[in-house]
């Protein structure tokens, strides 16, 4: 038998293809979830009964009826639509916050890794300065000076995250600067922005978002947390933490119906995305 | 006929912590000069801290000597740091393969994109020819159309080695560095791959710099070497001689101290402090 | 002549050895799947000899002598009998483990800055596994063994860390280390494959120095056939998980019967002349990336039908013992082979 016949018969002489790493059942639950939010979000007029403002003065604080499947609120407004209605702006927030802080965060690593040196030096002192500033604290403080509404907080948010990113995403930068497929690049006439953000950004996307993930939770937290106290979004305006706040009257007279929807809906969004974002982090640090 | 490579009077220094004021000098590199005319092979033979790493990586442009000349097809070699211009003119001359065969692979690319990546850099053709080359740069490696849409992880040593010197080759580069290139694969694979390399040089008129601790490994491939200890040439010439008559006391050491039958391992007479 | 069971060292009488491995299966959970990764080793080691297990990547060396230490992942599936002066390694409960692993068993690693605790000084390092005597004779000990491996200095020594030493220096630590307690049996796992030629040499020296005036039994494991010959009575190659060939080091570099043995031996280069590298096509596998025939017959130049379907068992044939179909056969070709080689 010749040996190319016989290297035909032979079982996997090709390293066998890792299989693909079992899809974690939990993350992919969690996934769903956050994406079912986003879908309702985008959706709420197509699929909420009622619109936010319309009031039903025959019903107020009503419980959960064939009408109205969540109950009404203080001033007769259906519970459900207004929760339906406030994921668009309880998800918008955080959304212009992830953005913000994972690209500044992502940039001040990634740049000074890369460039090392000086700018590095000075960056690093830079992100530490920013983590002076404690998240809510700036937010509130923001709105004093700037009033009330979702800029102020968004800014400010945005700005306080950055330094948590910047460090997660430096160490990991930080260690696969040392892998020799770097220098390769170098060797191999590639430019440095080429480098830079094709090769090493690429290798670490992974854990971006994954960052980002976490920090959609959380900021989505700390905007409901300013609306709650009165500070970010106001009132006739639909939105989770505003809601919450809303309903405490009620919930003192037995109807927790528009607190309890509003705190779920909270509750649901940030663990789903936590925990997405734990995983993601976990899975990323896994594969390298 | 000048030589395609030549080093003159070549010496690094780095600063590393340590003495009175704070920083000291280590000499990595001191005097060394060597020529290696095309096509030719030459080794540069060492332990650890005997300063071939230093000498490859100044010889691929990494580093920039403290003093002395390096000349590649006779014209010196501009100080670092080098414009994109100059790097991309050098890539296509001087390319190194590296030790660890998994880290010196970007492992998100394909090997497909890792090679159309290096061809579309530095060579105009349209997609086909791109392809076409791949194809080609793939069969003189010993890979095929399976491993070409794989990354390095689904990869075993000896491909993902093979998939290196594919990348190194498709600059087109006529100086090839080997960085213990080797010694990270199996004993069956590594004769493999020493025979692949061999039959490349012939085949595209390489030229070898071969840097390596195993002098088994280095009577293979090189026709000349450089035994180095501590920064220095100790003996240079043809690999043949070296390795069957050494000159050099140091190099009788290396060479006894090889596992071959009938061989027994000794200790050394004096007992150097810090060994 | 009784024909001694497989992996024993030619003309031992029978009995419990020191270490007896009989077919020992090693399954390993990674990536969410069982996969086999020793697939029947038989061995056999009497007091103050010495195995060279030898291998690829791939083989499962390093694993079989974890099974010895019983230092596997948790959870890993074990078959087959591991035996230490009788013994079953694997019955023992946590106490006499660890006796064993203190006393009994001295391991040697590749890599000793991973085995090392870096907050310890060496003095600290030695003496953990012998705490319970008196401080005076601990530290005469520890200056004693770091003596025996020829550390100058010894007493500076003991209050140093492990960063403050070389790795040559670091390695022999750990072999004064592994022989402080009194061990029977040396567990040596690729000790010199990250030091540089000369420094292995004098380490290699000094193992087997240490090994004479003790009496020890060790088990030497390295992918260096040469090596392992210089330092060892019998040398097991091992392939896929199992033990293909089992025969004398002094001669084993021009009587290797086993086809894969004889391609390992013709592979390496010298530094004596130049040849092209005979080549063993494909590459090295794993146990469960084996079919049913003979773990090498993929690569096999001599490989027939039988060869896939049937795995040969391993038998004597001189003083080797080795799983072949073609053995008698193919006596000669590798002999012939090997000459030129």
């Amino acid at each position: 038998m010749t040996l190319t016949a016989r290297l035909a018969r032979a079982p996997a002489l090709l390293r066998a293809e890792e299989p693909r790493a079992k899809a974690d059942m939990i993350a992919v639950a969690a996934g769903c979830v956050c994406l079912a939010l986003l879908i309702v979000a985008i959706f709420a007029p197509l699929i909420a009964p009622y619109q936010p403002d319309t009031i039903d003065a025959a019903a107020i604080n009503h419980g959960p009826s064939a009408a109205h499947l969540l109950g009404t609120d203080l001033l007769g407004r259906d519970v459900l639509s207004r929760a339906l209605y406030g994921a668009r702006l309880s998800l918008l927030g955080p959304t212009l916050v992830t953005i913000v802080s994972t690209t500044l965060g992502t940039a001040i690593a990634i740049t000074g890794v890369w460039v090392g040196g000086t700018f590095d030096r000075v960056s690093a002192r830079f992100v530490d300065i920013l983590f002076a500033f404690p998240g809510l604290l700036f937010a509130v403080l923001a709105v004093v000076a700037f009033g009330a509404g979702l800029i102020a907080p968004v800014i400010a948010l945005s700005v306080a995250y950055t330094p948590y990113i910047a460090r997660v995403i430096r160490a990991a930068a930080i260690h696969e600067r040392q892998l020799p497929y770097l220098e390769a690049c170098q060797l191999l006439g590639y430019s440095s922005w080429r480098t830079a953000v094709y090769h090493l950004l690429r290798n670490v996307r992974l854990l971006i978002v994954a960052q980002a993930t976490l920090a959609f939770g959380y900021s989505l937290l700390d905007l409901a947390a300013l609306s709650f106290i009165g500070l970010g979004v106001q009132p006739p305006t639909a939105e989770w933490g505003l809601m919450v706040s809303e309903g405490d009257s009620a919930l003192l007279n037995g109807y927790p119906y528009e607190s309890l929807a509003a705190g779920a809906a909270i509750v649901i969004t940030v663990v789903a995305f936590n925990v997405l974002g734990e995983r993601l982090t976990a899975r990323s640090q896994a594969r390298q | 006929m000048p030589a395609l490579l030549e080093a003159e009077n070549l010496r690094k220094v780095y600063q590393v912590p340590g003495g009175k004021r704070g920083t000291t000098d280590l000499v990595a590199v001191d005097r060394l000069s060597f020529q290696v005319q095309a096509g030719a092979s030459l080794a540069i033979v060492g332990e650890s801290g005997s300063g071939k790493t230093t000498t490859a990586r100044l010889i691929a442009g990494l580093e920039s000597p403290t003093s002395g000349v390096i000349r590649v097809d006779a014209q010196a070699r501009k100080p670092l740091p080098w414009s994109r211009g100059e790097r991309a003119r050098h890539a296509r001359q001087v390319q190194m393969v590296y030790q660890d065969p998994f880290t010196s692979l970007d492992r998100s690319q394909t090997i497909q994109a890792c090679l159309d990546e290096v061809l579309r850099y530095h060579f105009s053709q349209d997609r086909e020819g791109r392809s076409r080359r791949i194809s080609e740069l793939l069969s003189q490696c010993g890979l095929d159309d399976r491993h070409r849409h794989r990354r390095p992880r689904s990869l075993s040593g000896g491909e993902r080695q093979r998939a290196a010197i594919a990348r190194a080759l498709a600059a087109g580069p006529q100086v090839l560095i080997l960085d213990e290139a080797v010694s990270a694969l199996d004993v069956s694979i590594q004769a493999q791959i020493l025979n692949l390399l061999a039959s490349l040089r012939s085949a595209l008129g390489l030229t070898y710099v071969f840097i390596s601790h195993d002098l088994g490994v280095v009577r293979q491939v090189s026709d000349e070497c450089i035994v180095m200890h501590r920064g220095t040439a100790v003996e240079s010439g043809a690999t043949e001689t070296i390795l069957t008559a050494p000159k050099a006391d140091y190099t009788r050491q290396l060479l006894d101290a090889i596992p071959r039958p009938g061989w027994a391992p000794k200790r050394r007479a004096t007992h150097p402090a810090g060994l | 002549m009784n024909t001694p069971a497989p992996g024993r060292p030619h003309g031992t009488a029978p009995g419990p050895q020191l270490l007896d491995l009989g077919g020992l299966r090693v399954e390993l959970k990674t990536g969410g799947r069982w996969r086999t990764v020793i697939q029947g080793v038989s061995l056999s080691l009497g007091a103050a000899q010495a195995v060279g297990i030898v291998g690829e990547s791939g083989s499962g060396k390093s694993v079989t002598a974890r099974s010895i230490a019983r230092l596997l992942p948790r959870g890993a599936r074990v078959g087959g009998d591991v035996r230490f002066d009788g013994e079953p390694v694997w019955a023992m409960n946590a106490a006499r483990l660890r006796r064993f692993r203190a006393r009994d068993l001295g391991i040697i690693y590749q890599d000793p800055r991973a085995h090392v605790n870096e907050m310890h000084t060496i003095g600290d390092f030695l003496t953990e596994g012998i705490r319970d005597h008196p401080p005076r004779e601990r530290r005469e000990r520890a200056i004693a063994a770091l003596q025996a491996t020829g550390i100058p200095d010894a007493d500076r020594r003991l209050k140093q860390y492990p960063h403050q030493l070389s790795g040559g220096l670091l390695q022999r630590v750990m072999i004064a280390a592994a022989i402080l307690p009194g061990p029977r049996l040396l567990l040596a796992d690729e000790p010199t494959t990250a030091l540089d030629v000369t420094t292995q040499s004098e380490v290699m020296a000094i193992l087997a120095e240490q090994r004479h005036a003790r009496q020890l039994a060790m088990i030497f494991i390295t992918h260096d056939l040469d090596l392992a010959a210089a330092v060892t009575d019998t040398i097991a190659v091992m392939y896929a998980g199992t033990i293909v060939e089992t025969g004398p080091s002094a001669t084993m570099h021009e009587r290797a019967l086993h086809p894969y043995t004889a391609g390992l031996l013709a592979a390496r280069p010298q530094p004596t002349r130049v040849a092209s590298l005979y080549t063993i096509p494909g590459r090295p596998i794993a146990a469960y990336e084996s079919g049913p025939g003979c773990v090498f017959a993929s690569r096999c130049a001599h490989a027939q039908q039988r060869c896939l379907e049937t795995r040969p068992k391993p038998r004597q044939l001189g003083d080797h013992v080795v799983s072949c179909h073609r053995a008698e056969e193919l006596q000669h070709i590798l002999h012939q082979a090997l000459e030129r080689a």
